[in-house]
């Protein structure tokens, strides 16, 4: 099979995860969105780690499934701490950082 | 020993007291602090004896010795040793500024007894004397400069002694700050002719001044006005002499050792040391011959008028720093140092009973407010005589042969010389007059109720304390004298200081009697090179001691009747020639004329930076502006800082796609 099916998929999922990540208020959502592109660059990198016969590519995509566990995590516990303090679930409420 | 490990010591003694009074300020009580100082001072005047006897064992030809401790700065050019020059003239400096300090030392462990800052004081004094034995044995002129400005701070400390007295810290302020000026000058002076000669060292100097100057080459010329600078400020000459009256204001002791015997004459010394340069810039040398003699007349006329004792006797020694300036500047060295020796004598002895005399009134300094003391004093009355007849130049007291030796040999240099000869004359009535003046207003005429009280045997004492130029009240405090009074019909110390003073007074004059010149002898390998060291061909000299003679007992006189005998002639004089005595008693306006020429414009100039260059160029512009700038340009970036994720988000997505578009667009 070509590699441009599984190219073209992965730029799909991406696009689909961005758009999820730019339009979304719910940081669940948005963690859901952002594992969306994790997973399309990680479709990406094995596909082209089949192409080459390279496993360079397949250690990439398990480290980024490690590193996705770990922000998932911390991500998940933020949440979570949000949730106990009582403040909105709602990134565009949360902006105390702005300049 | 050799002589020069004998003058280290003589000015380790001195430094270790300063330092061991210092540290013990907790421990040391009653009079011990007292005692540590002038045994200090004791030890060193021992040692410049023996350092006088270990010089004396050499050849004439060899005693001008040179001793190197270490190097401050040895490098390309600049020979700067931590050296002292042990030679006839240095030796003749340290008998008479530690022989001095160790007798004035010896009054004040009494006179300052009953102060609050008694340990402090003595500190300050003998860190004075250090300094002072650091100038006059200074090798070279980074050591010279050195014990120049340590001189200028000690007097600093001490006439500011009394912190809480506003007149005292505006006195130590002035002092100060006209010192430093003098000090500029010296610096500057001093690089002048270390940029021809190219060495610090005053031996190598003056070896090398003839060949590389000619002579009065303006930059020598220069060089030379410039360190008359450092001397006149540093020995209360016009018009640097504004400080020295002022300076009264520290305790009486301070005012006989800094400001009669010791520091005022440095500027002597210096023009002394410095002769081989003067004697090559002979147009300096006359600047300095003509500021001596205007200094000696007007100090003179001023004393005449003004009613404070210290600040008549004060005048006084502005006056005979006059002559001797006067002298080494035209080549009377001998003289003007033998001058300077006597006066430290007697004049020390004049302001320590003059010390003794405030005490019995009380603090009171007003000569209108005296009189009579003659009874109640029996012991400070014939030390105040002792020291005016010397002072006046009775024969054959001691300052009649020093005065007419520096007149007699100013003279003989011929020309307009024969001018400062008469005007020194004329001076020497006035000495004769104002002193007397003095001493007849204090001692003769009815006795005031603090006379009669000491009469009675009871010191006179007030309830107040007060500030002797504004009546202020004070308290007894430390920054304030101390309660008590000492004087010397009561203190065995003060009378022992005196007593060896007056001696001297009265004795003095042997050291160079005419035709003896023991002192002439003993200087010789100083200014053996010299152009004007020429053993006597003094033509008038017995006419000159007549003279002397006659014109004192003639100021004598005149006093007598003025004060004595017609008292009421003063005032009739007064009336008539008021403008004169307006001049008089505003010291011809030296303060004014420094105060609109100098004080004012730099005051104006710092309200002017303060109000308008401060505030408005430095605050406003270049602090305000580089705020403005950082302000501008954080709210430029902080508007980037929405705190939506989403904004940011999409930045970054926005950031990738135009760089893959990049990359898209190049391959």
């Amino acid at each position: 099979m070509n590699i441009g099916w599984y190219l073209v998929v992965s730029a799909f999922v991406f696009c689909i995860g961005a758009a999820g990540v730019l339009t979304r208020r719910n940081p669940i959502v948005i963690l859901l969105c952002l594992e969306l592109m994790l997973n399309a660059a990680n479709l990406a990198l094995i596909a082209f780690s089949r192409m080459w016969g390279n496993a360079q590519g397949q250690i990439f995509a398990l480290i980024v499934i490690v590193v996705a566990a770990c922000e998932v995590a911390v991500g998940l516990g933020l949440i979570v701490a949000i949730y106990r303090r009582r403040l909105p679930i709602d990134v565009d409420e949360l902006r105390e950082l702005q300049g | 020993m050799s002589a020069t490990t004998w003058a280290w010591l003589v000015l380790a003694f001195p430094l270790a007291g300063t330092v061991v009074i210092a540290l013990g300020w907790r421990t040391l009580s009653g009079r011990s602090a007292g005692w540590i100082g002038t045994a200090a001072i004791a030890a060193a005047f021992a040692c410049a004896v023996a350092c006088f006897i270990s010089i004396q064992s050499h050849a004439p030809d060899h005693r001008v010795l040179t001793s190197t401790l270490w190097d401050y700065a040895n490098t390309v050019g600049v020979d700067a040793r931590l050296t002292i020059l042990v030679d006839p003239l240095s030796v003749l400096m340290i008998l008479v500024v530690s022989g001095v300090s160790a007798l004035i030392h010896l009054y004040s462990v009494s006179y300052m007894a009953s102060d609050r800052g008694y340990v402090r004081f003595f500190s300050y004094l003998n860190f004075f004397v250090f300094s002072m034995l650091l100038l006059v044995l200074g090798g070279n002129f980074v050591v010279l400069i050195v014990g120049w400005a340590f001189v200028g701070a000690a007097s600093y400390l001490l006439i500011s002694f009394w912190y809480r007295r506003r007149t005292a810290t505006a006195a130590g302020i002035k002092a100060f700050v006209i010192n430093v000026v003098g000090d500029v000058g010296l610096v500057l002076g001093t690089y002048f002719i270390f940029k021809h000669t190219g060495t610090l060292d005053f031996e190598k100097t003056f070896h090398s001044v003839r060949d590389v100057f000619y002579s009065n080459q303006p930059d020598l010329v220069a060089g030379c006005i410039l360190l008359l600078l450092g001397a006149f400020a540093k020995s209360a000459q016009i018009p640097l002499h504004t400080w020295l009256p002022d300076a009264m204001e520290g305790p009486t002791p301070v005012s006989a050792l800094i400001h009669a015997a010791t520091m005022v004459t440095a500027g002597v010394y210096l023009i002394a040391r410095l002769h081989p340069l003067f004697e090559q810039a002979p147009a300096a040398a006359d600047v300095g011959a003509v500021v001596g003699c205007l200094t000696l007349l007007v100090a003179g006329t001023i004393a005449l008028a003004v009613t404070d004792l210290k600040r008549v006797i004060a005048y006084s020694t502005m006056s005979q720093i006059g002559y001797m300036i006067m002298g080494v500047s035209s080549g009377a060295y001998v003289a003007g140092l033998f001058h300077l020796m006597t006066h430290a004598f007697f004049k020390a002895l004049l302001f320590m009973a003059a010390g003794s005399i405030i005490a019995a009134m009380a603090g009171e300094q007003s000569l209108d407010r005296m009189g009579g003391f003659r009874r109640a004093m029996p012991f400070t009355f014939p030390a105040m005589l002792i020291g005016g007849l010397a002072l006046s130049g009775i024969p054959p007291l001691s300052g009649y042969f020093s005065k007419d030796q520096v007149l007699l040999d100013v003279a003989n240099r011929g020309g307009w010389h024969w001018a400062l000869y008469v005007l020194g004359y004329l001076g020497a009535l006035l000495t004769a007059v104002y002193t007397f003046r003095m001493i007849f207003r204090a001692f003769w005429g009815e006795p005031v109720a603090e006379a009669r009280e000491l009469e009675q045997g009871h010191l006179h004492h007030v309830e107040t304390p007060f500030n002797p130029a504004t009546d202020e009240p004070e308290d007894t405090d430390v920054g304030f004298p101390g309660p008590d009074h000492h004087i010397a019909e009561r203190e065995g110390s003060m009378r022992g200081a005196m007593a060896i003073l007056a001696v001297l007074a009265v004795v003095g004059g042997v050291f160079q009697l005419p035709k003896v010149n023991w002192l002439e002898h003993f200087l010789e390998p100083a200014f053996g090179d010299s152009r004007y060291f020429n053993p006597p061909t003094q033509g008038p000299l017995a006419v000159s001691l007549v003279i002397g003679g006659v014109i004192g007992v003639l100021g004598i006189a005149i006093a007598y009747q003025v004060w004595v005998r017609r008292p009421g002639t003063a005032a009739e004089v007064r009336e008539r020639l008021s403008p004169v005595y307006l001049l008089f008693v505003n010291k011809w306006y030296f303060d004014d004329l420094i105060d609109i020429a100098f004080v004012r414009p730099t005051a104006w100039v710092g309200r002017f930076a303060q109000q308008t260059f401060e505030r408005v160029f430095v605050d406003g512009t270049l602090v305000g502006g580089a705020t403005a700038v950082v302000r501008a340009g954080s709210a430029a970036v902080r508007a980037a800082q929405t705190g939506f994720v989403r904004y940011y988000a999409g930045l970054l997505i926005l950031g990738l796609a135009a760089v893959s578009l990049y990359f898209l667009l190049q391959s």
